[in-house]
């Protein structure tokens, strides 16, 4: 019982942090390895505003939600757009973006004990037979609303409709009249918020720590590629199935295993299906 | 431009020296000043290369020479792995993870010199990486990538975590050189030999292969050769680079701890070899010998490094991406002039 319901918060926590990843890369083609570095970014700017500038909880994760959209974009509009199209340059840029962030945090002192962000609400709630805090179950809400969303943007949107298209042939797209650098821009922005979003909602269980932006980088990595990269769909499995496996590796064998199965699953997918459980990326395109 | 009026009806025009175009067949050999135009830049490389430990004799920047060597192996490692073959690695630190601890255990204990464990250390680390890696091989895009990342931050809690090999302390008292000549001109001379190693290699029948693999792999598949075999080599070499610097490391600091997996390793070489000009491999050893200095002498900073060579990186990438030798040679081989259109 334990594991079925650890296993789907876990599982909720993972879907949260990958979708924003996936969506990046789904429709862009860049890899955001920046992506833990936006995770961590959001959480010490939500710390910030409500412990230096002493703004309300609310307010505060709303404005560093805008925060992060813009930072999204702006990361896109100034630095990947000139690199848009090399794969090596992409990756070298968000990566060392992503590094820069990461260790000018660490370098800053942001380490330790004294970063929590409060839990929306406090107390738990028993389910069948296990007490489980609010901010776990919280977890499991936002997660379903994050999803529920993204499936409706994405289907009953123009914009999102324009993604899904962007995502399927982007030339396609651009000849119906759909402006590929607007898209990308859209989807950086969201991607930023989603992983802001997945920061707001995870942090609170514990404290912010440099280290979590690469932990969350390593582990939406393993979601996508499970998924299959760029698939919604795929990547919502995968992180139920890595959630699980999780649980069930701390549960049975030892806690120190739980970033090794993150490792192993790739490397079974790779080896086993590189386009992941529902690649959309046809497999003829992957592998060579 | 702007300080050229008229610039519409003018442009630049680049145009090899004759000097270059007589080189490049027989006729190099037909006066002093040919065989100089080949020959000197390749001295004036190899000379410098080996005159620097007399010209650094503190023992401060003999270590740091050592330093630069290692970071450079990793560079050139990159470049070729980068530009040549088309993978982009961004975990060199787990070559030299891998090669450190391989030849700390072997010191320590089977109780070899370093003369038996650091060519020990970088054919079988050479071959465990290539093997770890082996997965993502077959793969277009951006796998090997992500699978080069991975490994070294979760060796790195696994090490952690469990204790093992030192756990968090290493593994102290491995032996170290004889003294500081050996040390560095070991370095010296292995780098020469990759650099030169890998600019023939680059240019033989493998290398074209290895160009194929990168620019269009159906060509090479259509050609009956396979792919994941040749990339498989490309990461061999690299990770025996790799695992060199590894290996040579651990005996100059008589320790290997965890801090063998350190984002530095990754770093610095992709930045060298962006600043330096990818794809000249000698641009990548220049790089290095640029950074590498500034980072020791920024050494109070701390992890502060790590991000002003992240951001000397980032600019770079965006707004010079051809770097400092790419320039350098077009300046040596070729005259611009403006042309009427």
């Amino acid at each position: 019982m334990d594991i079925l319901i650890y296993g789907i918060i876990n599982s909720f926590s993972l879907a949260l942090m990958a979708i924003g990843f996936t969506l990046v890369y789904g429709i862009s083609r860049i890899p955001n390895f920046a992506h833990g570095a936006l995770y961590v970014i959001t959480g010490f700017l939500v710390w910030s505003l409500v412990h230096l500038l002493k703004l309300n909880y609310v307010v505060s994760i709303i404005l560093a939600l805008l925060i992060m959209g813009l930072v999204g974009a702006a990361i896109y509009r100034f630095v990947l757009i000139r690199v848009r199209g090399m794969a090596t340059s992409e990756i070298i840029a968000t990566y060392a973006l992503g590094l820069a962030v990461l260790e000018f945090l660490r370098w800053g002192g942001f380490k330790g004990m004294t970063y929590t962000l409060p839990v929306f609400i406090e107390g738990s709630i028993v389910i069948g037979g296990i007490p489980v805090d609010l901010q776990r179950v919280i977890v499991i809400a936002i997660g379903i609303v994050v999803v529920t969303f993204m499936w409706l943007f994405t289907h009953f949107n123009k914009i999102g409709l324009a993604l899904r298209g962007m995502a399927q042939d982007e030339h396609a797209a651009m000849m119906l009249g759909i402006d590929s650098d607007r898209m990308a821009v859209i989807a950086m922005a969201m991607g930023s918020m989603l992983a802001g979003i997945a920061a707001i909602t995870l942090l609170p269980l514990g404290n912010i720590v440099v280290e979590a932006g690469y932990n969350v980088l390593i582990l939406s990595i393993a979601v996508c590629i499970v998924g299959g990269l760029g698939s919604w769909v795929g990547a919502i499995l995968a992180a139920f199935m890595i959630g699980f496996l999780q649980i069930i590796t701390v549960a049975y064998i030892q806690s120190h295993f739980h970033m090794v199965v993150a490792l192993l699953v790739i490397i079974a997918t790779l080896i086993l299906k590189p386009s992941g459980l529902f690649g959309r990326q046809k497999e003829l395109e992957e592998r060579v | 431009m702007d300080k050229n009026p008229g610039t519409a009806e003018r442009r630049k025009e680049r145009l090899d020296r004759g000097i270059k175009v007589r080189t490049e067949g027989i006729y190099a050999i037909s006066s002093w000043q040919e065989v100089s135009y080949l020959v000197l830049p390749r001295l004036i490389l190899i000379v410098g290369l080996l005159l620097l430990p007399f010209l650094m004799p503190s023992l401060y920047w003999n270590r740091v020479i050592s330093i630069v060597g290692i970071y450079a192996l990793l560079a050139l490692g990159f470049d070729f792995l980068a530009h040549y073959v088309g993978l982009v690695s961004l975990g060199g630190s787990f070559f030299i993870g891998v090669g450190g601890y391989i030849a700390a255990i072997l010191n320590k204990s089977f109780g070899l010199s370093p003369l038996f464990t650091i060519p020990i250390a970088t054919l079988s680390g050479a071959i465990i990486c290539t093997l770890l890696l082996l997965p993502a091989l077959p793969l277009r895009g951006v796998y090997f990538a992500i699978v080069t990342l991975m490994y070294p931050l979760v060796l790195f809690r696994i090490i952690e975590a469990l204790n093992i090999l030192g756990g968090t302390d290493g593994i102290l008292g491995v032996a170290s050189f004889p003294n500081t000549w050996v040390e560095q001109y070991l370095i010296l001379s292995i780098i020469i030999l990759a650099l030169f190693g890998l600019r023939r290699l680059v240019n033989e029948d493998i290398g074209l292969v290895f160009r194929g693999v990168k620019d269009n792999d159906q060509a090479v598949r259509a050609s009956g050769l396979s792919i994941t075999l040749y990339k498989a080599i490309a990461v061999f070499i690299t990770s025996a680079l790799g695992c060199l610097g590894g290996a040579y490391f651990v005996h100059i600091y008589m320790v290997a701890g965890i801090s063998l997996f350190a984002l530095d390793y990754s770093v610095i070489p992709i930045a060298a070899t962006v600043i330096g000009g990818g794809g000249t491999l000698v641009g990548p050893l220049l790089g290095c010998f640029i950074l590498v200095p500034i980072s020791e002498l920024l050494r109070a900073f701390g992890t502060l490094r790590i991000v002003f060579y992240s951001v000397i990186l980032l600019a770079f990438i965006m707004f010079r991406s051809e770097g400092i030798m790419v320039y350098a040679q077009r300046k040596y081989h070729q005259f611009e002039r403006w042309v009427k259109v």
